[in-house]
């Protein structure tokens, strides 16, 4: 009965906490980040990729930057950088062209991130791998080449 | 299945640099057992989602096409040393981890 007790009491405080930190501006519920939809994910081609992230058209723009190694040896791991230098840059995704599922993942960034994510891909191929940045309600887009060599011996 | 993550943050500057490594196999379902010639179910991390101080910063979504033991890095504007860093993934099974640091 004493331990039910604290249970409830415990809850009540939990809950006027969250009240108080919504209140008090420290959670803000307007600056929800919105992850792109799964069906992106599932989309077969470049194209339809872009189209489920919302970014159908993507501009060209030599503000991002894409760091890849040119050949990589080895497909499943594949270090990939993408530094985005336009101004309010929103979501950075990477795609690679010729995977089965050419979207391999996004980033949506707020609240002081800045346009930039390191990560390791997987690569199906030979192809080139891309970038969609989203900044202010606009898309950009950048790609680099890398090249896969499975079980080559470094060429 | 939650096997330790390891994060580390660091100031340069004004910016703090944020890098997580996850323990996870990242099967993408397409991929098949060499002894069975059974595909393995697909069993990867579909969601990663950072905060600072509790205010969220960066929110990922992922497929099968992120390597095992995925690594992510990204730099947040605005923290101090100090502040907390938190991440957390979920999968595609349900499973879920999460990892804090504090900002050096």
């Amino acid at each position: 009965m004493n331990a039910l007790r604290r249970n409830v009491l415990k809850g009540a405080a939990g809950a006027s906490a969250v009240a108080v930190a919504v209140a008090a501006g420290l959670l803000k519920p307007t600056q929800a980040l919105a992850a792109a939809p799964r069906s992106a994910f599932e989309a077969k081609n470049v194209g339809d990729a872009m189209k489920d992230l919302g970014a159908a058209s993507p501009a060209d723009s030599k503000d991002i930057t894409i760091k890849a190694p040119d050949i990589a040896e080895n497909g499943a791991v594949v270090p990939v950088e993408v530094t985005s230098a336009i101004a309010g840059t929103t979501m950075i995704a990477i795609l690679a062209e010729k995977n089965a599922t050419p979207l391999v993942a996004d980033f949506s960034l707020a609240n002081g991130a800045q346009g930039f994510v390191s990560t390791r891909i997987k690569m199906g191929q030979t192809s080139l791998v891309r970038a969609v940045v989203t900044a202010g309600g606009k898309s950009y887009t950048a790609a680099k080449e890398v090249k896969v060599t499975i079980g080559g011996c470094g060429g | 299945m939650a096997e330790p993550m390891r994060i580390r943050a660091t100031m340069a500057g004004d910016v703090a640099d944020v890098k997580v490594l996850m323990n996870h196999p990242m099967e993408t379902g397409l991929r098949k057992d060499a002894k069975t010639g059974q595909l393995v179910p697909a069993h990867y991390i579909t969601e990663v989602t950072a905060t600072v101080n509790g205010t969220s910063v960066l929110q990922a979504g992922m497929s099968g096409g992120v390597s095992k033991n995925p690594y992510l890095g990204f730099k947040v504007k605005g923290p101090k040393a100090g502040d907390k860093v938190v991440v957390n993934w979920v999968d595609n099974k349900g499973d879920k981890n999460s990892a804090e640091a504090t900002i050096a």
